[in-house]
């Protein structure tokens, strides 16, 4: 997955299916005025012929027409999502954010490098809700290949919505983000205190840096005498030896039950025998590992809570 | 300062020139809302990449960093009078306007007007008054320093001449020369609280106590001068203890400019009155990403500890 292969997927979803599926959601909360403006502007910008100010002023205006309230996403929507395009989870999204992603799913995106200009000008232009809709469409857009960059982009913005909006439930960046961008991602996530478990694929991606980087910021954090997150050491069981082990050995010493939790969790990811056999020292964790009492999400949600 | 705890608007503030010191006593002070009209930066800008970044940063990253400190921040966008000298860039940023004239929080074109008062100032004021009208939305004069009474009267009629209601118009930076010409023709009267080249306090709570608190709106234009981002407040307890009464102190310094900016449908009181939560309520508003029955945790920011979350320990 670099970027100097040639791009290959045209599609990471049915387009029309998305744009219908996110038209339902909006028509749950929004008026039929609403309603009737969006497919207005969805006519004015579909056209080959379309003004490129048309879009702007829709893409802009589209909280003043079609109201900024939560979208309705009950299971049954959410399953729908997923199989519209596998992590896509608009359960957070507004209707200005679902009509904004529905205007540029509707421009013509026949041509990679108009469309991703078009994209990026929207980008550079954006004001904060802009950006959150723009970085949660990713997963959704044509020439996915083309967004890399921007999404790396994202991770760097210092400001909270964005972050999530590229970083929690979007599978944008487990499917397509370099690894280094991947692993600076994951890395910034624990420290701007946001949930790692909402991270989409955050197995799917581990890696060998990854846990090294992950190992090396915890012994920062402790050397200044400052809590770790239990959740760190999910990106790091799957490459334990005999260094990550002992990080794993202070956890189970610590006396926050949810740090020995992730200690019980991390020596299951693992092949390396000497933390199997570190797990055996702690049974009764074992089994509460085994019967699924202990799970990395319920780690994660439980540290929402307390926090 | 504050002792009544009014709630505060400063409708004029260009916050990109301020430190988050100043936000800090801003918001002790009791503003909640400020209002950074788009202007020059103290010398002219030579690319139109210069004007986009500076509109983007005034709808995203000062808005954030207000934010922050519990301030609403709204902007209005334009091409200031003095870079309007610059033909070649000006038509440049004018095709740039369209981008950002409609976004979220975007609650006037402004400031723009005369200066100078040249044939390149008149023509994209013009222009933008025209922008202003098809957009609907509210219009933030800048007046000039020189020449100002003429001026400003010139800036009116314009207005009218393009079919803007004066209800749509804020003139600002008056002084006693301008206020009554304003007043009369129905627009709304902006008076900046600038040291040296504008309103001082004493003269301010002089002219509420003879126009009084009719569209009259007070501000500090606080920026890269000598300057005060307290102006507001600071005017606001002396014309308490000069005798004007707590209604009245709160229009010229709250109410007014709500109205007035309100026309665009972008600022409500709501915005500010609304406290602020922590975002796992937002961001788990549905339990479909919840686990188990959990809920998700719901709080106030509390005003103190808005500051503190900026502390980095």
């Amino acid at each position: 997955m670099s970027t100097t292969s040639t791009p290959t997927v045209l599609y990471q979803a049915d387009i029309s299916a998305v744009k219908e599926f996110l038209k339902d959601l909006i028509r749950k909360t929004a008026s039929p005025e609403s309603i009737e403006w969006l497919t207005q502007k969805l006519t004015l910008v579909s056209s080959n012929a379309y003004q490129a100010k048309d879009l702007y002023l829709a893409f802009s205006a589209a909280p003043r027409f079609v109201g900024k309230e939560n979208l309705q996403v009950n299971k049954q929507d959410l399953q729908q999502a997923t199989d519209i395009r596998a992590g896509f989870n608009p359960s957070n999204w507004t209707t200005a954010q679902a009509a904004r992603t529905i205007l540029i799913l509707s421009i013509p995106h026949q041509n990679p490098e108009t469309y991703l200009a078009t994209i990026e000008k929207l980008f550079n232009t954006a004001d904060m809700g802009e950006l959150v809709a723009l970085y949660a469409a990713l997963p959704l857009l044509p020439h996915p290949e083309q967004f890399r960059k921007r999404a790396s982009e994202g991770v760097r913005t210092n400001m909270g919505d964005v972050y999530e909006a590229v970083a929690l439930n979007n599978p944008y960046p487990s499917d397509y983000m370099e690894e280094d961008a991947w692993n600076q991602m994951v890395l910034k996530t624990l420290f701007v205190g946001k949930p790692i478990y909402r991270i989409y694929g955050i197995e799917k991606r581990v890696n060998p840096k990854l846990a090294r980087m992950l190992s090396d910021y915890a012994h920062e954090r402790w050397a200044a005498g400052r809590t770790v997150s239990p959740e760190l050491w999910r990106s790091v069981g799957p490459y334990l030896d005999d260094t990550l082990l002992n990080d794993v050995k202070k956890l189970f010493a610590q006396p926050n039950d949810l740090e020995k939790a992730a200690a019980a969790l991390a020596c299951t990811q693992s092949n390396f025998a000497p933390a199997q056999e570190l797990l055996n020292e702690h049974a009764t964790l074992k089994e509460s590992v085994m019967r699924g009492e202990i799970t990395w999400d319920l780690i994660g949600n439980r540290l929402l809570e307390i926090n | 300062m504050n002792p009544h705890n009014l709630m505060l608007i400063d409708p004029h503030i260009h916050m990109t020139s301020r430190t988050t010191d100043d936000y800090q006593r801003m918001r002790q002070a009791g503003i909640v809302a400020i209002i950074e009209p788009a202007f020059w930066l103290g010398q002219p800008r030579t690319e139109v990449g210069s004007f986009k970044d500076y509109f983007s940063s005034l709808v995203g990253w000062e808005r954030f960093r207000a934010s922050q400190f519990g301030i609403k921040h709204y902007c209005t966008i334009g091409l200031n009078s003095k870079e309007a000298n610059n033909e070649a860039l000006a038509e440049q940023v004018m095709e740039l306007l369209p981008l950002f004239v409609c976004k979220e929080g975007v609650v006037g074109i402004g400031e723009i007007g005369y200066d100078d008062q040249t044939p390149a100032e008149d023509r994209f004021f013009r222009a933008q008054l025209d922008l202003a009208r098809e957009v609907g939305l509210p219009v933030q004069v800048h007046t000039p320093h020189r020449d100002k009474k003429a001026g400003t009267i010139t800036s009116m009629e314009v207005c009218l001449e393009h079919g803007i209601a004066p209800d749509m118009v804020i003139i600002d930076h008056n002084n006693e020369e301008t206020v009554r010409d304003v007043l009369d023709r129905g627009f709304w009267a902006a008076f900046t609280i600038y040291p040296n080249s504008k309103m001082g306090n004493e003269r301010m709570v002089e002219i509420v106590k003879q126009y009084g608190s009719e569209r009259i709106i007070v501000n500090s234009s606080a920026d890269w001068g000598v300057s005060d981002p307290l102006s507001v407040p600071k005017t606001a307890s002396l014309m308490l203890e000069k005798g004007i009464s707590i209604e009245d102190v709160r229009k010229v310094c709250y109410q007014n400019a709500l109205d007035a900016f309100g026309k665009s449908g972008q600022m409500h009181e709501s915005d500010w009155l609304t406290p602020a939560t922590v975002d796992q309520r937002e961001k788990f508003s549905d339990n479909s990403v919840l686990r188990g029955g959990q809920t998700p945790v719901i709080g106030e920011i509390k005003a103190d500890t808005v500051l503190e979350s900026n502390i980095v320990r």
